[in-house]
Order: structure tokens, then sequence, then C-alpha cells
């Protein structure tokens, strides 16, 4: 299924206080990477709820990524925990439901972290592009 | 008012006084040794005896127990007087020819030897029978009593078995005039350095010498009162009547707009590396104890002194134990390195003793602190870079004999030596206080990784929390010194008085809020939430979110399994929309 | 039978028969109802043919009461020739509702359960290894079978539904309010759940219970534990559905000790049963530990089949992803 033109399309839930601004640190310091992440920015990683995911998958997303702020960083104390909690139920759940594991992804980048965004951002575009598109309607449109 | 003379002074006192209490007010001295004023008279030891003449007619009676009448006069060194105190004296004498107490009265009174048989050369009870009482009438353990009669009598527990009716409160050794009863530490500690800390001390006592407010407290576990409801003693000496028995602690409910918290720290605990010794050597001491031992109005006075009570010729002092040490604290608790410098200054200013300084760094980082540490280069103080691996007694060489042999590897010459010192001095680090959860749990604030509380940024607000109106000072936020920590401090106290000068504050926009049509109550959101801002309302069966305390982060909205709690600007329906306009190509 | 008595048609798709049954439960009021009614068309109970159905006119039922997921082609034909003939439609009953359990074969396909059903399963004694075919040839003459899907389907997403009665089965008093509320003609807006929108805790006799920390430190089956009848069955370490599912059932699993399995499926404003218990369920969960956590998780031993028990249908996903088709 892979193939080198294959683009996936990804979808980024970024915590406000850490990986958007990581994420716009990374802008601001030209740093070039993998234009594939479409970023939605949320309050807090905590505020991720399972339904954005499936709906993000469900519009056509290869791949997710939820992204807040390191373990005992979080600006609401304990956010990026409850995130940690959901992201492995519903990974477990997710794969289930067919979708590799790998394609839900939750990371930690803090303010400082540009560099890392865009090792996330390239890492997982690559990952996405090997694992190849999800194509969740399994190519009959009708049957969902 | 009863008139009376005592020694040909006229003298006035109230009446019910002992002839003893009425001689004692004017400063008129009766010997005595079975008297105590809080204790009951009983005059067991008859060495008070005086001479009264009452309407013409003399009569030797005991002072302690007699009361004044109206015109008496009063000899208390009388011929008649002495000598019937002379003749008691001997008794006492052949009774207990040990007693320091009976020695000294009876050299006073001029008696070489007794003229009675003497029983045991070795006794010092005179069976005065103080004890007795105080363990009945003060303590109300009624632990020891007299046994036997006429000249077999002793004072003892029944059957002088090990009793379970004594609680160990030493009472009767400390009535005992003569010095007859000892206690006896079954531990078998030494003693200087036990008095340190937990050596025998009063149960009414001021915890430690900079104690603030400096006022005594009564320690329930070690009080006889709280373990036989008698004694009170401390109550009836008090002048001020401060003493109160029966107070309880109370919770005491205070409205405040903001809190500064300053909970402390905790110091660690040498026990636990047991290579050190501490615990085992007595004269492996830790920071604080040694803080305590020089100090002018410690239990020494100030004198720097071993477990045996001589003073130290060399001195180890171990930096960084229990800090910069993965097994226990990875983190550098700041003071030590400071106040380790202060002890080898305050060595070699009052001992001639030689002071070594194991350190891993020297973090002098302060205003003079470097220039502090040239100075202890310069005094003689030699450093030693390297962790101390094992304090030992095991002796290799003679000159290790009775020494304790510090074990270290010297970075700089890149050898091991062993050194052997009189004494070690532990400069234990800081390390988060013992209820630091639970005080952040109450308040709201997180603590990072090391259980510190965490500050709201490190460099932009470093007094503030995420909780609003909370605010940190000293070493609950970090290790810290004092001049750090008054700094911390008074940012923290002006952070506050700022909020109340202003009497308002600014609310976070995009806060959630709960549906009341829709909430169930299932109370999920209730436990979620990091600034307790959400509670169950009993009443209504609906759970209400206070938009004070509220910060916004929408983890009960994404936790919500009826979709009832949603937050402000960041809908549901508006996130859905946004994630399906991204796929709109 | 007078000709003015609204006409009313019961039919059944892929469902077990309890819906039925629940019609049947009604009791001495189904007198009623069929002293005010017209019934139609009943396949359960009365002998009335499609061609029947075919006969009437375009809108003369005045409600249809479908119960059971859309899974054959058979069942799309007919409830779209219900819809044309009728007024309204209820769908009757979580299958139609949600998809119901029938729906939990969103998990396969139409291939890997006909594998199974008619070729793997150890109780299958197929030794010419015949599946069923849409057509086949018997004594040379052609038989017809309808089409077997490969996806289970709500009632909505086949035909447009008026109204929705939930609950496997739905309750009598539900039941009768509905029909009396068709009869009066004292309907709420069209799409309407017929039942409180507030979730199963609002009307729970344990909700209460809860304790002031309302977490979970471990997750049980209901048979690994003895379950207080008292206290809230998620403080008990059991998977309840109850804070995510509508409530209104008059709380029939929870008097028997059982905890909600989610029948009367979300409130209108969730999207999603299953995602929504599965964040109110991982966010109390008592351990910021990573490894604690996978832990824990390890011992929800089926979470898509847990949440989704009812709703897999009409949850976002609707299905396992399909494996591409040659």
């Amino acid at each position: 299924m892979s193939n080198e033109s294959f683009e996936p399309r990804l979808v980024g839930f970024l915590c406000n206080w850490c990986s958007y601004t990581g994420a716009d640190l990374a802008g601001t310091s030209r740093m070039s990477y993998a234009p594939n992440l479409r970023i939605i920015r949320v309050m807090c990683s905590g505020r991720v709820d399972p339904q954005f995911v499936l709906k993000a998958f469900k519009e056509g997303a290869d791949g997710v990524l939820i992204s807040g702020c390191h373990p005992g960083d979080c600006h609401y104390q304990e956010g990026n925990y409850k995130a940690l909690r959901r992201h492995r139920l519903l990974s477990k759940m997710l794969e289930q439901m067919g979708i590799e594991k790998e394609r839900f992804r939750l990371e930690w980048v803090s303010a400082a972290e540009g560099e890392k965004f865009q090792r996330v951002c390239n890492e997982f575009t690559d990952e996405m592009k090997k694992l190849g598109p999800l194509n969740l309607n399994g190519g009959k449109k009708n049957e969902q | 008012m009863v008139n009376l003379t005592i020694d040909g002074k006229k003298i006035k006192v109230d009446e019910g006084t002992t002839i003893l209490q009425a001689a004692e007010k004017n400063d008129i001295k009766i010997p005595s040794l079975c008297f105590h004023p809080l204790l009951e008279p009983y005059a067991a030891c008859r060495v008070c005896v005086v001479e009264v003449i009452k309407k013409g007619e003399s009569e030797i009676v005991t002072s302690c127990n007699t009361k004044v009448t109206e015109g008496i006069e009063v000899k208390t060194d009388s011929e008649r007087a002495m000598k019937a105190r002379e003749l008691n004296v001997e008794m006492l004498l052949a009774q207990a020819p040990d007693a320091e107490a009976v020695q000294e009265l009876a050299k006073d009174l001029g008696i070489k030897e007794t003229r009675f048989e003497v029983k045991d050369p070795d006794e010092k009870c005179i069976l005065c029978g103080l004890c007795v009482r105080a363990c009945e009438e003060v303590v109300g353990a009624d632990a020891i009593s007299f046994n036997e009669r006429g000249a077999e009598r002793t004072v003892s527990t029944p059957f002088g078995q090990e009793s379970e009716a004594c609680i160990g409160c030493t009472a009767c050794s400390f009535f005992c005039p003569t010095g007859a009863i000892t206690v006896e530490d079954l531990l078998g500690r030494e003693v200087i350095h036990d008095e340190l800390h937990l050596g025998p001390s009063s149960a009414v006592r001021v915890p430690i010498r900079q104690a603030v407010p400096m006022v005594p407290f009564i320690d329930e576990e070690a009080c006889i009162h709280f373990k036989t409801g008698e004694c009170k003693l401390c109550e009836q000496v008090c002048e001020k009547e401060a003493v109160d028995h029966d107070m309880e602690d109370e919770e005491v409910k205070v409205e405040v707009g903001s809190v500064v918290l300053a909970s402390g720290f905790k110091p660690f605990d040498a026990k636990r590396i047991q290579a050190y010794g501490y615990g085992r050597f007595n004269n492996v001491i830790t920071a604080l104890e040694f803080e305590k031992l020089v100090n002018a109005s410690g239990p020494t006075g100030g004198k720097i002194r071993l477990a045996n009570g001589k003073e130290p010729e060399s001195v180890g002092i171990v930096h960084c134990v229990g800090s910069r040490d993965e097994n226990y604290n990875e983190y550098c608790s700041r003071v030590c390195c400071m106040y380790s410098l202060k002890f080898a200054h305050l060595l070699n200013e009052k001992t001639n003793a030689q002071v070594y300084d194991f350190y891993i760094d020297m973090r002098c980082f302060g205003k003079g602190y470097e220039e502090f540490y040239h100075r202890l280069l310069e005094e003689g103080t030699k450093f030693i870079r390297g962790r101390v691996s094992e304090i030992t007694d095991v002796a290799v060489t003679e000159k290790e004999e009775g020494k304790l042999v510090i074990r270290v590897e010297d970075t700089l010459i890149g050898a091991m030596r062993r050194i052997p010192v009189d004494m070690v001095v532990l400069s234990i680090g800081l390390e988060p206080g013992i209820d630091q959860n639970e005080i952040a749990r109450v308040f709201n604030i997180s603590c990072s990784q090391d259980t510190f509380f965490l500050e709201r940024h490190p460099k932009l607000g470093p007094v503030s929390t995420f909780s609003d109106g909370i605010f940190l000072a000293g070493a609950c936020q970090s290790p810290k010194d004092i001049p750090d920590t008054v700094a911390q401090a008074g940012a923290a106290a002006s952070e506050a008085l700022s909020l109340a000068d202003k009497g308002t504050f600014e609310l976070e926009p995009v806060t959630a809020e709960i549906d009341k049509d829709l909430c169930s109550g299932c109370q999920i959101c209730v436990s979620l939430c990091p600034f307790t801002a959400i509670t169950y309302n009993e009443e209504e069966g609906i759970s209400e979110i206070n938009d004070a305390l509220c910060k916004g982060c929408g983890t009960c909205v994404s936790a919500c399994p009826s979709g009832a709690s949603q937050q402000r600007h960041y809908r549901d329906n508006q996130i859905f929309a946004e994630i399906e306009g991204i796929f709109i190509e | 039978m007078s000709n003015d008595k609204p006409k009313v048609a019961f039919y059944w798709c892929a469902s077990c028969g309890g819906c039925e049954e629940a019609v049947v439960d009604l009791a001495e009021d189904i007198l009623k109802v069929t002293s005010a009614v017209d019934i139609v068309f009943w396949p359960v109970a009365l002998d009335f043919k499609r061609k029947d159905v075919e006969a009437m006119e375009d809108g003369s039922i005045a409600v249809s009461f479908i119960n059971g997921a859309v899974r054959l082609s058979e069942q799309e034909e007919m409830v779209k020739l219900l819809r044309k003939k009728s007024g309204l439609v209820v769908a009757f009953g979580s299958c139609s509702h949600l998809g119901g359990i029938p729906g939990l074969a969103n998990f396969w396909n139409k291939q890997t359960i006909f594998d199974y059903a008619y070729l793997k399963s150890p109780s299958t004694n197929n030794p010419d290894k015949i599946v069923p075919l849409e057509k086949s040839e018997v004594d040379g003459k052609e038989l017809e079978l309808p089409e077997f899907y490969d996806t289970v389907y709500s009632l909505d997403q086949v035909i447009d539904v008026d109204y929705y009665l939930p609950g496997c089965a739905p309750p009598k008093d539900l039941i009768v309010n509905a029909v009396n509320a068709i009869l009066e003609g004292k309907l709420p807006p069209k799409g309407a759940v017929l039942s409180p929108n507030k979730s199963l805790c609002d009307e729970c006799d344990r909700n209460e219970s809860k304790p002031e920390k309302f977490t979970m430190t471990e997750i049980k089956r209901p048979w690994e534990v003895e379950l207080d009848p008292e206290k809230c069955f998620l403080a008990q370490g059991v998977i309840c559905m109850g804070p995510a599912t509508r409530g209104g059932c008059g709380q029939r699993c929870i008097t028997a000790n059982m905890p909600c399995r989610g029948c009367f499926g979300p409130s209108d404003q969730v999207f999603d049963q299953g995602a929504k218990f599965l964040s109110a369920m991982a966010s109390i969960i008592e351990t910021n530990d990573e490894k604690q956590i996978d832990k824990l998780i390890e011992t929800i031993v089926d979470p898509a089949g847990t949440f989704y028990r009812f709703s897999l249908p009409t949850s976002i996903l609707r299905r396992k992803k399909m494996e591409a088709t040659k």
C-alpha cells in the first residue's frame, strides 16, 4: 500500500501551554518539518475527548497526535495524566476497531522543545508514509 | 495573722503556716532532709527539730509539720534543739552512712562518727519516705512503698519485683534527698550526646532553643499527668497560672483571601546511609545535633564534646549526606556547604581539633561565601574532595585505635585514604516535609518530581502557584538558605498583600459550565478537577462549577459522559466543526 | 373494525424477538391499544403479507413500529416500503435505535461471519462447504435469498426515522406513553428519543453511595466480585455504563444487582456513547503511573465490545475497519 507519493493526513491536538507554544517555537525558529500535521489547539491535552480522535479518523485522518506538557509540568497540574490514561484505553479500543496503534500517538512536547516538535512531526509523517493510508472505508464508500 | 518570735526576731505570718515555712520566709535556715514544698510534710528525718516555748513551757517539735500559734517563741539553735538535732543526725548517719547529704549535715554539726551500729556502710536511704509520697501523692502510681518494719524497713516495689505500676517517670529519684534512688537507662547509652535530642528532658519544655514562638509545651507522651491523671505540679508552681492540662486541640476556621505556604522541610534521616554508622557510633552526629552542641545555651554550654565528655582532637565533616546522590536525593540541598564551613570555623575557633572537610564540590554561591571558604583554607581546615564511602571503628593501624576511620577516595590525588578522627559531623540534606503531598492536596497545588511544591514559573512566578492566592515561601518549595527564604517570604507576603489591596481578581474566560438540565449528578467530574472547582449539590442531584476556581482546562468536559459539561469557547461542536474543516480539500 | 381508527404496523428486522414480547407484555393494556388502533401489519402475530402492505396507499399507516437492526437486503426493502406507506416511523428498541446486539457483528464482515458460522465453528458439520448464496439452483429452479450485508445498520441509517423508543426491550411505561402521545397528537420535535435526556445516574438509587473521591483502583467483571446491592457499581470497580446512558428504563438491571450495559444509548449531546464512557472511565483511574495504567487497562478484556455493546453501528466509526476488497 505504501508508496512514495502518499502524503498522510495527520491531525494534532496540541495543548495551548506547552506543545502549541513548542510548535510555534519551531515555526519562529524557521525549522522546517513535514507539513502533514494539521493542528487543533486545545487548552490542555486533558481536553481531548476520545470522540475528537474518532471523528478525526472518520473524517479521513491517517494518524492522530495528542501532544501535551511533560508529566508533572501540566499547566493544569494533571490534565496530561488524564490524556495519558485515555490514550492508553482508546489505543486498545482502536486496535479492536482495526486501527493500528501507531496511528494514534501521544507525545510530551514542552514550550521550549521546538526541535522535539519538528522531530515528532517528521517521525510521525514518515511512519504513516510507511504504514500507508488508513482507508477506513476499505474502498467501499457505501458501506460506511 | 499570727505573731511569733523565731530566734529573737519578731515576725507575722498567715495562719496555717508551718514553723519551717515561717522561718524560711524570714531567711532563717532550718536544716531538713525529708521536707519538700510540693509534698505534705511527714517529719520522718527529724532534722528540722526546733525548740518551741509556749506559755513558758519548752517543747521540741519538728518544724516542718508544726503550725505556728499566737505568741510562741521558736529557737532553732538553742542548746536543747541542737542536741536533739545532733542525736537525730547521728542516728541517720548510722542508717545511711553513704548519703552525702547526711554526711554534710553531720559535718556542719561537728559530728565525726555515730555511736549507733552501722548496718550497711553503703546505704544511702534514710527511709524518709519522700519517694513513697511522691509516687503516691504526685504521680498517683503507688509503685513503691515501705516494706517490713523496724530495723528491717526498706523502700521498694512490692516484693522487690519489677513493678507493673511503675511508669518510669523517675519522680522518686527526683524527690530523693540523698541520692539513694538512681535511674538506670537500660538502653545503656552514653550520656552527653543523648541529651542532644532525646535524653531525659522535662515533659514541659521549649522544643528547641531558637523556637518561634518561644513558649514551652507539655509533651503528652512524657507528662505524668497524662499517664496517671495526677501530678499537675507545674500547674501548682506556675505563678501566672498559665498551665492548663485540660486544653484540647481545636480546629479553628479562618476565612482568608490568600495563603502563604511556608511548611518547611524535613532533615534527611542519616540512619538511611548505614555505611556512615549514624546511630551505631556515638560520635557520629548530624549537623543539627552539632548545631545544638555548639550553641551557647545548649546542653554543654557551647562546649564541643565527645560522648565521653572529652574535647575532640580531630573532626571530620561529611558533605552531601543524602544529597546529590541518586540513591537518596539527586538534588543539591544548597545549604550544607555553607553550614559545614561554618562548623569548621567554629571548631577552629573553639577547639584545637584538626578539621577535615569532605566535599564533592564546594558550592559557595552567595555573597561573601567564596571569601569565607578562602578564610577556612587559611585557618588550616583540610579539604578533601571525594565522597566518603564508609565510616568505621575497625582500626587497621595503631594510629586508628579507638578512633572513627573515614574511608574516602581523594579524587584530587587519586587515592583511597583512611582518615582517623574523633568525631564525624554529617551534613545532612533537606527533604520535603513529611506531609508535603497532603498539604499539596489540601491547597490544590502540585509538587515537582522531588515532591517540593511546584511554583507557577521558575523565573516569572517563583512565589506563586497554579492556585490563585496560594503563595510559597522557603524550603517547602526547594531547599534554600535563610537569605533566600527571607527574600521569597517577603515577595510572597507582598503578592498576598497586593491581592488583598486590589480586592478583585480576573477570572479565566475559558471556563467550563455544567448544564443543569442535562447533568445526572454522576460525579465523574468532581474528583477530576485539580482545582476543586466542582462540587456535587446533593439537594439538586447535580454537579456545579465554581467560576472563580475553574481554570478552564476542560478535563471535566471531555470526561463528562452525558455531555452536560461544556467548555466555553471550546465546545464539543466547535471542535467537531474544526475537525471537519481540516479535511475540506 | 371501524375504518377511522388509526392504522398501525409492527415490523421486525434483525432482532431477537424481545421487542415483540415487550408489546405482548403490555398485558391488559394491549386491549386498550387494539381498541384504539387498527393493526394492519404484524408478521409475528397476524397473517399479512408484503403484497398487502404494497397494496396500501402511501402514508395510509399512521405509525409503524420497527424493531431490529438492518442487516439484510430484504429488511432494507421492507423498511423502505413501510416508510413510504407510513406517516410516522418509530424505531422500536435498541437494535433499530442504535444497532443493538446484532450490531456487534460490525467487528467482522460478511466473509468472516460466513466462514465461521458455516465452516469453522466447532459445532459445524458441513463437509460440502455449503454457504448461503443469493442465487442458487435446486432441481432446475432458481432460488433467491436476500443479500447479507457486510455491515449492520441502525434503522435511521436506512430510512428517515421520526422517533426512537429506546431499550432492550423498551419498558412498558415508555411504550404506553409513546402510544398515548401519538394518539393524542402530543408529540415532541421530530427525531426525539422518547425517554428522559439525563443519564441513568440521575434516577439511580445508588447514586448517593458514591464516595467523595470517586476513583477506580481496580476493574472487575461482575462475576469476579460479590456485588454490594446498595453501592455504586463503578465505586465497586465494576464497569457500569449508567453515567453514559440515558435514563428512563426504571433501572431494571440495577435493581437486579447488575450494572447498566447501555441499552438506552447516549444522551442527545453525545455523539459516541462508547468513546464518552471510555473517556469518563479512563479519567477516574486512580494512578498516574504508566505501567500501572497499562496493567489496569489490561484487565478491561474487551473495551470496544463493552462500551459499544448496543451502539457500535451508530458510533462515530460505525464498524471495524474494512479490509480492502479485491
